[in-house]
C-alpha cells in the first residue's frame, strides 16, 4: 500500500492507494496535538510500502517515521491533475492558506500564488464567520443561497471582518444576506489571486481543499471568474492523494 | 561572553543591562543553531562567529573608547549616510538594531501598528535601552526615505539626538543640487560633534577606507555567486558578513573580508562547493535584512537551495558603486563626487526606479541564477509597490519570481518553507526538463 498523509492545520487527511492507483483507503481526522503518533497508530496496522507526507506539518512525519516530504503546492497539483488530466489551474482553499497553482504537463505546476501571513482568505475566516453566526459550517455554506441583498465585507483582516459581520448583526441584516457578504469577500480574493493565471476560455479550473466542500463558495467563485469550475470527487483529499501518487511513481 | 565582561560600560551608557543580557543571550542561541552546523564552512567564518559573541561586547568598548578620543559615533538606518566623513573624522558608522521582533510591542506604545517593522523595531530598541549601538551614538542619522521614518523620527528625537537629512525622491538637477547640500551640512554636523574642522584630505582618507571596503565586499559577492557549480559559502554565511559590515571596525573588517575571499578564491579554484552541483540559486531582492533577520535564508537553504545575492540595502545595493575621487582638489569637487555616487543607488524611494529593473535582470544573466525571490517588508510601501514592476519585467524575461511579504514575528515561518519549497521543486523541475529535452 503506498500511503499519502496531509496533514493540515485544521485536519489530517490519509490516503492508502494499491497497486492499480486505486484508493483503498481514506480517512479524515482532525489535527490536534502529536498528530505524528496519532497517524502512526492509524497505520500501525497496515502494510505501509510507502509513506509520503505534505501539509503544515509534513515535517513531524519525516522527523518521526523518515517519511519523504514533497510541498503541498506539488501534491495537489498531482491530486488534481489525477482527477481531471485537463487541468490547466487549481484554486485550493485550506484552513490556514489559499493557493492558486498554474499547471503545467503531466501534473507538474509552473507557477503558484499563495496568501501572505494573514487569515483573510483562507479558510480560518469562515470558520471564524459561521461560528460568530452560530451556524454549523454545512449550514452556514447554503445559508448564502437564499440572499436578497449584495452585502460586502470590506475588511482585509479576519479579525476586522469578524466585527464587521458582528456590526451587520447588530444592523439586523439578514442571516442569508450576511453569509453572502462573507462568501463574496473570500471569493474575490481567490478569484484576484486565480486571475492571474486563468487566460483562456475553455480550459479547466480545479477547486480544492476543504473549502470546496462548500457549495455557495463555489457558486460565488464561478460568478467571479465568469468560468465553469470542477470540484473533483475528493476535494479535501487532494493533497494526500497527490502525496501517495508521489510516493507510488518512485517505486513503479 | 563579551555581554558580561563590559556590564559596567553597559551600565553606564544607559543600557537596560539585565534585558540586554537575556535579549543577546537569545540571539547568540539563535545564532549558533543556524550558523554553526552547517557543513563545511570556510575557516575564516571564525572570525565572524567570534564576531558575534562581542558584538554588543569588545565592539561597543571600541566604540566608547573613540567617543572618549572626541571621534564620531554615528547611528544609522539606511546606505544614503555618506559615512565617508564619518569615517574621515576617525569615527565609527554604524546600523543600528532593527531586526528583531521582540521590541515591537514597546515600539507599538508610540508608534501606529501598520508600519513596518524596521522603524518599530528599532524605535522600541530605544524605548527598552538594548541596543548599546544605539546607547554609544552621539546622533542617529534619520533620512527621509519614506513617510513612516521621516515622521518617526520627530518621535525618536525626543529620546535621542537624531540628525535629518532629506533625500530627494526623484533625481532631477535640482534635486541632486539639494542633495549636494546636504552631504555639506552633515559634514559640519560632524564638525559640530568633533568640535574642530575636517579638512579635505582626511575626508578623501575617508572616502579611500570604504572604497577598499566596498571593493572586498565587491569581490565577496563575485566569489560567491559567478561560478553556477560551485558556491564556496553559503548565502547565510555571507549575509551575516554583510550585516557585520554595518557594525564593524573598517579596516579590520576590510581585512578579515580579503582573507576570507583569498580561502573562497582557493576552493573555487579547488571546486570545494557547501552545496551539491545542480543546487537551484536565488538572487533575494527588495528590502533589507536587518539581524537577526536571518527567516528568508535558512528557509531557502534549509530546503534544498541557496541564496548567491541580496539585491536589498544590506547587501548589493551597498556596496555596489565606490566613489571616485580622481583629481578632487577641493571640497566642492569632494561633495559632487559624493553625490553622484549616492545618487546612484537605486532605492525604490525614488521615482522613478527602471535603472534598478535592468540591473536585476543583468545581475541574473551576468551569474546566471535560476530564480529570484522579491522579499518585502509588510507596510515598506515603496519597495512593495515597486515589486509590481519587477515582477512584470520578471516575467517577460522568463525569470522564476517568488513574493514573499513578512515581517518580523515567526508565525510565517511554516508558510515561508512551503513557498520556497514548492518553488524550489518548479524550478528543480525546470532545471531537469530542460537537462533531459537537451540529451
Amino acid at each position: 500500500m503506498f500511503w499519502g498523509v496531509d496533514i493540515g492545520s485544521t485536519y489530517t487527511k490519509i490516503i492508502g492507494i494499491g497497486k492499480e492507483r486505486e484508493i483503498v483507503h481514506s480517512a479524515v481526522i482532525p489535527t490536534i496535538f502529536n498528530q505524528d503518533v496519532i497517524v502512526g497508530e492509524y497505520l500501525a496496522d497496515k502494510e505501509v510500502k510507502m509513506l509520503v507526507a505534505t501539509g503544515y506539518g509534513r515535517y513531524m512525519l519525516e522527523e518521526s517515521h523518515g517519511a519523504p516530504v514533497i510541498s503541498e503546492i506539488k501534491a495537489h497539483a498531482k491530486g488534481a491533475y489525477f482527477f481531471e488530466p485537463s487541468v490547466a489551474t487549481v484554486i485550493d482553499l485550506g484552513g490556514q492558506d489559499s493557493k492558486v497553482i498554474k499547471m503545467g504537463e503531466s501534473g507538474s505546476f509552473t507557477d503558484f500564488r499563495m496568501n501572505d501571513k494573514c487569515a483573510a482568505g483562507t479558510g480560518k475566516f469562515l470558520e471564524i464567520a459561521a461560528n460568530r453566526l452560530g451556524l454549523d459550517m454545512q449550514t452556514f455554506a447554503k445559508a448564502g443561497f437564499a440572499y436578497d441583498k449584495e452585502l460586502t465585507i470590506s475588511s482585509m483582516c479576519a479579525v476586522f471582518a469578524e466585527s464587521e459581520v458582528i456590526s451587520l448583526i447588530a444592523k439586523k441584516e439578514s442571516l442569508a444576506n450576511i453569509c453572502y457578504g462573507v462568501h463574496e469577500s473570500i471569493a474575490s480574493r481567490l478569484a484576484s489571486m486565480a486571475r492571474k493565471f486563468v487566460v483562456k476560455e475553455g480550459e479547466t479550473i480545479v477547486f480544492t481543499g476543504g473549502g470546496a466542500l462548500n457549495p455557495f463558495l463555489h457558486h460565488m467563485l464561478e460568478l467571479k471568474l465568469e468560468r465553469k469550475i470542477v470540484i473533483p470527487k475528493h476535494p479535501q483529499l487532494m493533497g494526500a492523494v497527490g502525496a501517495a501518487l508521489s510516493g507510488f511513481e518512485v517505486v513503479n | 561572553m563579551g555581554v558580561e565582561q563590559h556590564k559596567d560600560l553597559l551600565g553606564s551608557i544607559g543600557v537596560d543591562v539585565d534585558r540586554h543580557a537575556k535579549m543577546m543571550a537569545m540571539g547568540l542561541d539563535a545564532y549558533k543553531a543556524q550558523f554553526l552546523g552547517q557543513p563545511n564552512r570556510p575557516k575564516a567564518m571564525e572570525y565572524f562567529d567570534w564576531f558575534m559573541s562581542e558584538i554588543q561586547g569588545q565592539r561597543i568598548a571600541e566604540i566608547n573608547q573613540l567617543r572618549a578620543e572626541k571621534k564620531p559615533a554615528v547611528g544609522t538606518f539606511c546606505i544614503f549616510v555618506p559615512e565617508e566623513i564619518v569615517v574621515g573624522a576617525g569615527g565609527a558608522c554604524y546600523g543600528l538594531c532593527g531586526g528583531s521582533n521582540a521590541t515591537i510591542a514597546d515600539a507599538e506604545t508610540e508608534l501606529p501598528r501598520n508600519i513596518c517593522p524596521l522603524i518599530k523595531s528599532a524605535h522600541g530598541f530605544k524605548l527598552q535601552r538594548t541596543c548599546a549601538y544605539t546607547q554609544s551614538s552621539d546622533f542617529i542619522y534619520g533620512e527621509t526615505t519614506c513617510e513612516a521614518k521621516k515622521k518617526a523620527w520627530e518621535i525618536l528625537a525626543k529620546h535621542h539626538p537624531v540628525h535629518v537629512m532629506n533625500i530627494p525622491h526623484m533625481k532631477r538637477e535640482k534635486d541632486l543640487k539639494m542633495w549636494q547640500e546636504e552631504i555639506e551640512e552633515f559634514k559640519e554636523h560632524i564638525e559640530g560633534v568633533i568640535e574642530k574642522p575636517l579638512s579635505l584630505e582626511a575626508m578623501k582618507e575617508g572616502v579611500r577606507k570604504v572604497n577598499a571596503k566596498r571593493s572586498a565586499l565587491q569581490r565577496l559577492d563575485k566569489l560567491r555567486s559567478s561560478n553556477p557549480d560551485v558556491m564556496p559559502i553559503s548565502g547565510k554565511d555571507c549575509l551575516w558578513i554583510t550585516q557585520v559590515g554595518f557594525m564593524d571596525d573598517i579596516e579590520r573588517y576590510t581585512a578579515k573580508i580579503n582573507e576570507l575571499c583569498d580561502e573562497l578564491e582557493e576552493r573555487v579554484r579547488e571546486g570545494v562547493s557547501v552545496f551539491p552541483k545542480g543546487t537551484p540559486r536565488l538572487m533575494a531582492l527588495g528590502t533589507p535584512f536587518a539581524p537577526p533577520n536571518w527567516k528568508l535564508h535558512t528557509a531557502v537553504e534549509n530546503t534544498g537551495g541557496c541564496v548567491i545575492n541580496e539585491e536589498s540595502c544590506i547587501g548589493h545595493r551597498y556596496f555596489k558603486d565606490n566613489v571616485d575621487i580622481e583629481g578632487v582638489e577641493s571640497e566642492e569637487e569632494l561633495y559632487a563626487r559624493l553625490m553622484e555616487r549616492y545618487s546612484k543607488i537605486d532605492c525604490a524611494c525614488f521615482t522613478p526606479n527602471t535603472g534598478r529593473i535592468d540591473k536585476i535582470v543583468q545581475m541574473y544573466k551576468e551569474r546566471q541564477a535560476d530564480g529570484v525571490i522579491y522579499y518585502t517588508l509588510s507596510f515598506c510601501h515603496t519597495y512593495n509597490v515597486e515589486s509590481h514592476l519587477v515582477t512584470e519585467a520578471m516575467a517577460k524575461e522568463g525569470i522564476p519570481c517568488l513574493v514573499i511579504e513578512s515581517d518580523y514575528s515567526p508565525e510565517d515561518a511554516g508558510q515561508i518553507k512551503t513557498r520556497v519549497e514548492a518553488f524550489l521543486e518548479s524550478i528543480s523541475f525546470k532545471k531537469k526538463a530542460q537537462a533531459f529535452a537537451n540529451k
